[in-house]
């Protein structure tokens, strides 16, 4: 680690190594992001399926789980017809699991790893030896936290926001071993997210290869770089509370109990203190990867490649003033819930700025629906309904009627399955050439793509009116409410579409594994693509990623230039290379990008 | 780092006039500032906390010194600032390449560093014995004089605060003493010369900030 890697570093230092050292304790980046791909997929899969258990419980309640209901344990699902105590595990485990373990990770540990030396030219991180901890780190966290499910009082029930007092006193969910595996999981795996963000910080302020200046460097790795900050100075946050919940469950301190004078609220303060930066570390990397695609895949430059830099800053920046929208509910000054209300509604501003860029890369482009295309635009779409539906609740007065209902539930999986998880579907259908030498499968690619895309919207639409009209979301048994009897076959429905959801995605698991052993060999630059890692390092990279050390002439989007014959320009091609047209043509004859 | 300067700055000018060759701080240095950064909001988080219940529940805590001995913990203090001084001794020995000027000066440093951690750990069971305590249902504080009649001291929250700040605080000493026996014994192999002392400079920015996370602590938690 002592051994400061610099960009002078190049491929030929590194010699071959043996199977321990090239697969499993790896320091090379992109072994560590292939790492972090497999085991947070198998955690995506674990939380779809906790879903889909949730799910029958919502759409048969009081039903026996047909085929694998016997397999249930006396204290979750005796004979197959969930407990309340159990479902309560599972809105908990399914939140905490999907967010933490999943989602975080697919975009930090995988891209964060993978993407960011290749795009700035460097020959690794700065800090191997630390990648390699921050990935072996989680894999004890996860244990942990599957342990949960196994220990007497079973699995966390608290919500994944553990909101105090419920989460701190053992006799209001009747859990006290399975919190304690939650809070000690979540505190280790800080210490994986938060090696990574000074990893991933050091990396790029120090190892840009020379001429990749602030304003060349590729959206994703910007995003990125924003994003470590965000878990740089946000997890120590949750760490801290963590701690403090701890000790309350553990050694009997009451911060959280109002028992002994401790304060319940302060736990809500501190957890979306960490909590809506974290929102920004779940989306801000899928908005790097979805521009690059975009911008790809249309053949034209980013628009507007510096707002969009510009917009990702301030959304990260406004992240850390807006805690208190999570808190409309809790009891706050009503002065308070109004600068709350109006920094959240500032907010709009920078995402509408990434939409409208996004949309003006898309316009008059040569667009090409590639599965990773069709992912992004998808991403985008979704990614509006998203945050509109979150302008609803940002104003404290609309608030107030549909909070803790499923409008909540709609509009969080608009932005972090519609958003986040299309974003990682592109990602990985975008580089698995370059990360496996083997092109994803287009047809099967396009398949698990509209049935995803037509799935998701069944399952999660619906749930915006059924929220207005008061559906309580976290409710066990909705037919017990004669209220709520009237949406039960729609919940029938949801729950329909919720698996058809997750049996699309077996598409993809089998598309994955068939194409990374018998896919179709992929070229150096199958997407003609400007940036380093496609146009420079060879497919798939070596350890090391480049023979020498690049030189970077320009920004990462000059698709369709009018300097040069082809319709891509390498960010590494002197300027002496590039093939000039004969006569250059008229500015005006070009759809014009930026 | 420093070897591979010129070079950059030669390709610098052959090629292209915006070359932004990052900081021209080594990896670990910066690496360690932004660590740092992390650890300022893990602090933030206890400390946050501690302000906010004082605020809102005043009765949990005692006045200054009731229950606290301030001399002792004001020795102690000055003690961890004299400790900073000797780690800047090392620094300064190393860079004019003085081997035993870092040896003895690292030593010095991992003794007071040592004796900090000791002095708080009499000042714990001091503590526990007087009923100042953690758990709430336990906490009785009678305070160091007593008070007559036996009246309990501020609340529980008074000392759930106290032993989480301070007791992560001596966590991050003990790290520290641990790292600094590392650094001394590479210092008696000769690892460190005058040009190239890197592993001491870390330490030293990681020491000087845990002392300054006690300067703070010791003025919100004992003397106001």
């Amino acid at each position: 680690m002592a051994t400061p890697v610099a960009a002078s570093g190049t491929g030929a230092e590194h010699h071959e190594l043996g199977f321990i050292r090239t697969y499993i304790f790896s320091t090379d980046h992109k072994m560590i992001a292939k790492q972090f791909l497999v085991a947070s997929l198998a955690f995506l899969l674990l939380g779809g399926l906790l879903a889909a258990v949730m799910r029958w419980q919502l759409g048969f309640p009081g039903q026996p789980i047909p085929f694998i209901g016997g397999l249930f344990s006396e204290t979750t699902a005796p004979g197959g017809i969930i407990l309340p105590e159990f479902y309560n595990s599972l809105v908990t485990m399914h939140g905490t699991f999907m967010i933490f373990f999943a989602i975080m990770p697919l975009m930090l540990g995988v891209w964060g790893n993978y993407l960011i030396p290749l795009q700035i030219g460097a020959p690794d991180m700065a800090f191997p030896r630390l990648n390699t901890f921050s990935f072996w780190i989680s894999i004890p966290a996860g244990l942990i936290m599957l342990a949960g499910f196994l220990v007497v009082g079973g699995h966390a029930g608290a919500g994944w926001t553990a909101y105090a007092p419920l989460s701190a006193d053992s006799e209001f969910t009747g859990v006290y071993m399975g919190q304690i595996l939650w809070l000690v999981s979540l505190t280790i795996l800080g210490f994986s997210s938060l090696t990574g963000a000074v990893n991933y910080i050091t990396t790029i302020i120090n190892m840009r290869a020379p001429g990749m200046t602030w304003f060349r460097i590729p959206l994703p790795t910007w995003a990125l770089f924003v994003t470590s900050w965000l878990v740089l100075l946000a997890i120590p946050i949750l760490t801290g509370a963590l701690i403090m919940l701890l000790f309350d469950q553990t050694i009997g301190t009451g911060f959280f109990a109002p028992a002994t004078g401790g304060e319940p609220l302060l736990w809500q303060h501190i957890f979306w203190y960490f909590g809506h930066p974290e929102v920004y570390i779940l989306i801000l990397p899928g908005m790097g990867l979805v521009s690059e695609i975009i911008a790809n895949r249309s053949r034209k430059p980013v628009f507007g490649y510096h707002s969009m830099v510009v917009a990702i800053i301030s959304i990260a920046f406004l992240g850390w003033i807006v805690w208190g929208h999570h808190m409309f509910q809790s009891g706050m000054n009503p002065m308070l819930g109004t600068s709350f209300m109006i920094s959240t509604i500032i907010i709009a501003v920078p995402s509408a700025i990434k939409v409208f860029n996004w949309m003006g890369t898309v316009w008059r482009g040569d667009l090409h629906f590639d599965v990773p295309m069709l992912h992004a635009l998808a991403f985008v779409s979704m990614f509006i309904i998203g945050g509109l539906s979150g302008i609803f609740m940002a104003s404290a007065p609309v608030d107030i009627p549909i909070h803790d209902t499923y409008f909540i539930v709609a509009h969080l999986h608009y932005v972090l399955f519609g958003g986040s998880l299309f974003a990682i579907f592109a990602g990985i259908t975008y580089w698995f050439p370059k990360m496996f030498g083997r092109m994803f499968g287009a047809k099967l690619g396009k398949a698990h793509f509209w049935l995803t895309f037509f799935a998701y919207n069944l399952v999660f639409f619906p749930m915006h009116s059924m929220g207005l009209k008061g559906h309580i979301r976290r409710i066990y048994d909705p037919s017990q409410y004669t209220f709520l009897q009237s949406m039960q076959s729609l919940n029938t429905l949801i729950s329909w579409a919720a698996f058809f959801l997750i049996a699309a995605q077996l598409i993809f698991a089998f598309n994955f594994f068939w194409s990374m052993f018998r896919g179709e060999k992929a070229v150096q630059n199958p997407w003609n693509s400007n940036t380093l890692e496609w146009a420079l390092a060879p497919t798939p990279p070596p350890h090391g990623n480049f023979v020498a050390t690049p030189q970077v002439y320009r920004g990462p989007y000059e698709y369709s230039s009018p300097e040069s014959t082809d319709d891509f320009l390498p960010q590494h091609l002197p300027p002496d290379r590039v093939q000039r047209p004969p006569v250059p043509r008229e500015p005006g004859s070009l759809p014009t990008g930026d | 780092m420093s070897s591979h300067t010129p070079a950059i700055q030669e390709n610098m000018m052959v090629h292209d006039s915006t070359y932004e060759p990052g900081i021209q701080v080594y990896h670990m240095k910066l690496g360690m500032w932004v660590f740092l950064l992390s650890e300022v909001m893990f602090f933030t988080s206890l400390i946050g906390t501690y302000i906010i219940l004082r605020f809102a529940h005043p009765d949990h805590f005692a006045a200054p010194g009731e229950v606290l001995n301030v001399p002792l913990t004001a020795f102690n203090t000055f003690f961890l600032i004299c400790s900073s001084v000797t780690m800047v001794k090392a620094f300064a020995a190393i860079q004019k390449g003085d081997q035993k000027g870092l040896k003895l000066w690292l030593l010095a440093t991992i003794v007071i560093g040592a004796c900090f951690v000791g002095i708080q750990a009499i000042e714990y069971v001091a503590l526990v014995h007087e009923g100042f305590v953690p758990a709430a249902a336990e906490y009785h504080a009678l305070g160091r004089t007593g008070v007559e009649g036996g009246a309990v001291l501020g609340g529980p929250l008074y000392g759930a605060t106290f032993y989480t700040m301070t007791g992560f605080h001596g966590a991050h000493v003990s790290i520290g003493v641990i790292c600094l026996v590392f650094v001394l014994i590479r210092a008696m192999r000769g690892h460190y010369t005058h040009s190239d002392h890197r592993g001491v400079e870390l330490i030293g920015l990681y020491w000087h900030f845990v002392d300054l996370v006690w300067i703070i602590l010791f003025t919100i938690v004992y003397l106001i």
